[in-house]
């Protein structure tokens, strides 16, 4: 018979879900172009090349990796997407073969040797950012005044973060704020930190910093794809539109972090607990782009909502721990990949209820 | 307007497709010159046959008898001369004994229509046993023996009959059809399903996609005075599936490896309770049934009232043939159905749809490794881990698996449908089953 011989023939279901692996891939690297535009405009050409150097590198590394294997897995996007992520955890002014080692080892050694994608337990972006920033720190450290600061006097090039946490020092026991010492020091803030605050505190009624307004947007120094919390939320809004991640991991990490800051931010400045600086740290450093974006990596994360809610606490908690107590300026990379460490005993222990196993008897005391 | 109920865990959201063939009436589809008729088109032991090669046979003769508890006597929907009792491949893909018919046009069934009166003094058994020796077999798909499961057994109590009117399989409009055109007879048929369990209450549920069947349904049930509560429930598959619509309608939960009635519920189908309907009132035996034809390569897609033993291929003819080249042929809906290789396979009494799907439904991709992302253990509508229990049986733990509740598993598709790595999960679950079951037998 003709007609039979194109027939298909399978296991139910005969028809499936448009999206595949590769299809989340492209859109989680199309969430995040708009914050890289906007890094490679703060911090100039040199930033884009770093970016483009991350992702070469990774999509080298891919390919040469699974040709050995005779696989060819450069197309489902999550080589690319690594390379991406890595490009956005570099400081602009940091030397070419940084990225280029970053990328290496995040596929080579965190990925493939595991057994590539979906059998690495930490995630390769973190992993391989964690790797040069403890190797090169120096390197890792080459920030750049962004150009929305040019021609501002004093202008200091270090990340506010870095620079709340060298200056503590000097203010604990003054009862200021990070705030109020990026103040002290004459910290820059750009011309758009300083309309907006003005804004917030004209229209709305609100008292905004110009320097967490700076934080909003993005107008500070920083890595190259972390500086907007703006762009990076608008991002994360289209990948929960698009039903790529769900709400669990951003919203359970940032709120339990927030809190935390919340609470005891402020017994660093001898002021006692409940009156952390939110804004600031909320905004600050990789948070929006790890809660977001690092720490929903699907490979290592939870796979139930409510084990997701227990990985962004563990996160957030962690990541408080490091930024006010550890003496490293910035925790979210290390507190994701802890957490990583954590996913199979979450996912072990925290399963779903199946249907049918609920006690209930017959008659009118069930429904 | 009231808030539509559902169920509680996972569900998927398929394109509904059903504008395909929603406005088209059922019509007649013509008989074909040479009926194949199976003696398994349900769930359980097939019927014995009762003819054998040579015998001349009438429509609505009953040619296979049903041979154990959960079994059902086969009628032939044509006369003519049996040509010889064969075995055919069904689409579940199992081998059964077959009786091919050359059709006698001449014969046709003549309906036995009862009397009122008569059918008011029917006892519940009575009612029983004509059910039974119509054939009826629950028409939603699985084709479980209908007699088997209007018998309350000894203990229970049926405290909800549930009228199963959602189809929510993609495409599929067959009951859809029966609620807008026969709603009169469907309810009479309610009635005596609820006659037959001793049921308390009786609730329609329909989809939110058929607001049309649910006036229907709602002004007939108004004008022939029937207590019956129409609930209205989401659109989400698998909706129509017997426990999540149990769940939607009563919030209970039919226990782990029980029954329906373990809670105090009875499901039927509509078009099984149309079939208990014809079977009581004209004493006609479920020979024939509604096949919505339909798919994106069907020139004109339609619902057509078919014998069974009709071949797939007649069906698409009458529809306009193909309109391109289909990649796969369904034997029921796209989410739980079988698909075929041969036009020549015949519509069965659980055949509730032909679908000629093109490449673009069918999104066939290669597999690629399973990322972790949770897409299935969100849709799985039973709370289970579809890849924690794939990559247990990929790993030959089949005892692990069970222990993970893979028995609960019903194989609606939500796991591998939400999938984008195309991993077969459905598949897989299959398999640990099939080992589970070789090794403890």
């Amino acid at each position: 018979m003709s007609e039979g011989k194109t027939l298909i023939v399978g296991s139910s279901p005969q028809i499936r879900d448009a999206d595949t692996t590769a299809g989340i891939m492209w859109h989680v690297s199309i969430a995040l172009i708009p914050a890289g535009i906007w890094g490679v405009y703060l911090f100039g050409l040199r930033s884009l090349l770093v970016i483009l150097i991350s992702i070469a590198a990774a999509a080298a590394a891919e390919y040469g990796i699974a040709r050995m294997l005779k696989r060819q897995t450069l197309a489902d996007g999550s080589a690319v997407l690594t390379g991406l992520l890595i490009g956005y955890n570099m400081p602009p002014l940091v030397p070419l073969y940084i990225p280029v080692a970053a990328s290496f080892f995040a596929i080579a050694v965190v990925k493939w040797a595991f057994g590539g994608l979906g059998a690495n337990w930490m995630n390769p972006a973190l992993a391989g950012r964690a790797f040069v920033f403890f190797s090169w720190t120096t390197g890792m450290n080459a920030w750049q005044m962004p150009r929305t600061w040019a021609g501002i006097d004093g202008a200091s090039s270090a990340t506010p973060l870095g620079t709340v946490q060298t200056g503590l020092f000097d203010v604990a026991g003054e009862g200021g704020t990070a705030l109020s010492y990026l103040e002290s020091i004459s910290y820059a803030a750009s011309g758009w930190g300083s309309s907006l605050a003005d804004w917030f505190s004209g229209t709305v009624g609100l008292n905004v910093s110009a320097h967490t307004a700076d934080l909003f947007i993005g107008a500070v120094p920083g890595s190259i794809g972390e500086v907007s919390a703006l762009l990076l939320i608008l991002g994360g809004v289209y990948l929960l539109y698009k039903r790529i991640i769900t709400w669990e991991i951003p919203v359970s990490f940032l709120v339990s972090f927030a809190l935390l800051i919340w609470i005891f931010e402020g017994t660093l400045f001898s002021r006692g607990l409940f009156s952390g600086s939110v804004g600031f740290h909320l905004f600050s450093g990789g948070l929006i782009l790890g809660a977001i974006f690092m720490a929903t990596d699907m490979v290592t994360s939870p796979v139930t909502g409510r084990g997701m809610i227990i990985y962004g606490i563990g996160a957030g908690f962690l990541t408080f721990l490091i930024r006010l107590y550890g003496s490293l300026p910035e925790g979210v990379s290390l507190a994701i990949i802890l957490m990583n460490i954590f996913v199979p005993i979450i996912d072990r222990y925290v399963q779903p209820k199946p249907y049918g196993f609920k006690k209930q008897k017959t008659g009118r005391n069930a429904a | 307007m009231l808030q539509q109920r559902t169920f509680r865990r996972g569900g998927i959201h398929p394109p509904d497709k059903k504008r395909l063939t929603s406005r088209q009436p059922i019509t007649a589809c013509a008989n074909p010159p040479t009926a194949v008729i199976p003696f398994s088109q349900h769930l359980g032991a097939p019927a014995n046959p009762l003819i054998s090669k040579g015998d001349v046979v009438m429509a609505g003769q009953k040619i296979g008898e049903s041979s154990g508890f959960i079994s059902a006597h086969i009628h032939t929907p044509v006369g003519g001369e049996v040509k010889e009792i064969t075995s055919i491949f069904i689409p579940a893909g199992f081998s059964v004994p077959a009786a091919v018919i050359a059709v006698d046009e001449e014969s046709a069934f003549q309906e036995e229509p009862r009397s009122a009166q008569e059918l008011d003094s029917l006892t519940p058994e009575e009612m029983h046993s004509r059910v039974q020796e119509a054939g009826v077999a629950g028409m939603g798909g699985a084709a479980f023996p209908a007699h088997v499961k209007f018998k309350i057994p000894k203990g229970k109590h049926a405290e909800y009959l549930i009228i199963n009117g959602v189809e929510c399989e993609p495409y599929l409009n067959a009951d859809n059809r029966l609620m807008l055109e026969h709603a009169e007879e469907l309810l009479i048929g309610t009635e005596w399903i609820r006659r037959m369990t001793g049921a308390g209450r009786v609730v329609i549920g329909i989809e939110a996609n058929k607001p049309e069947a649910l006036a229907v349904m709602r002004e007939a049930c108004g004008r022939l005075g029937f207590p019956f509560t129409l609930t209205k429930l989401k659109v989400q598959y698998p909706q129509g599936d017997e426990k999540q619509l149990i769940e939607a309608v009563t919030g209970r939960e039919v226990p782990s490896g029980g029954l329906p009635i373990d809670i105090g519920a009875v499901v039927s189908n509509v078009g099984t309770t149309f079939a208990v309907y014809e079977a009581l009132a004209k004493g006609k035996p479920l020979f024939e049934r509604v096949v919505t034809v339909s798919g994106e390569a069907i020139k004109q897609p339609m619902n057509l009232r078919t014998a069974v033993g009709t071949p797939f291929r007649q069906l698409i003819e009458q529809a306009g043939g193909f309109s391109e080249e289909p990649m796969k042929i369904v034997a029921g809906g796209p989410m739980m159905g079988f698909a075929v290789y041969d036009l020549d396979t015949p519509v069965m009494k659980g055949t509730s749809g032909i679908l000629a799907l093109t490449k673009k439904q069918v999104n066939d991709a290669v597999q690629t490794a399973c990322i972790s992302c949770g897409r299935c253990v969100r849709a799985c509508p039973m709370g289970l881990q579809p890849t924690r229990l794939y990559h247990l049986i990929d790993y030959g733990r089949y005892e692990d698996a069970k222990a993970s509740y893979l028995l609960d598993c019903k194989e609606c598709g939500c796991c591998s449908y939400s999938c984008p790595a195309k991993i077969h999960l459905v598949q897989g679950m299959r398999l640990g089953k099939r080992m589970l079951r070789n090794v403890s037998s």
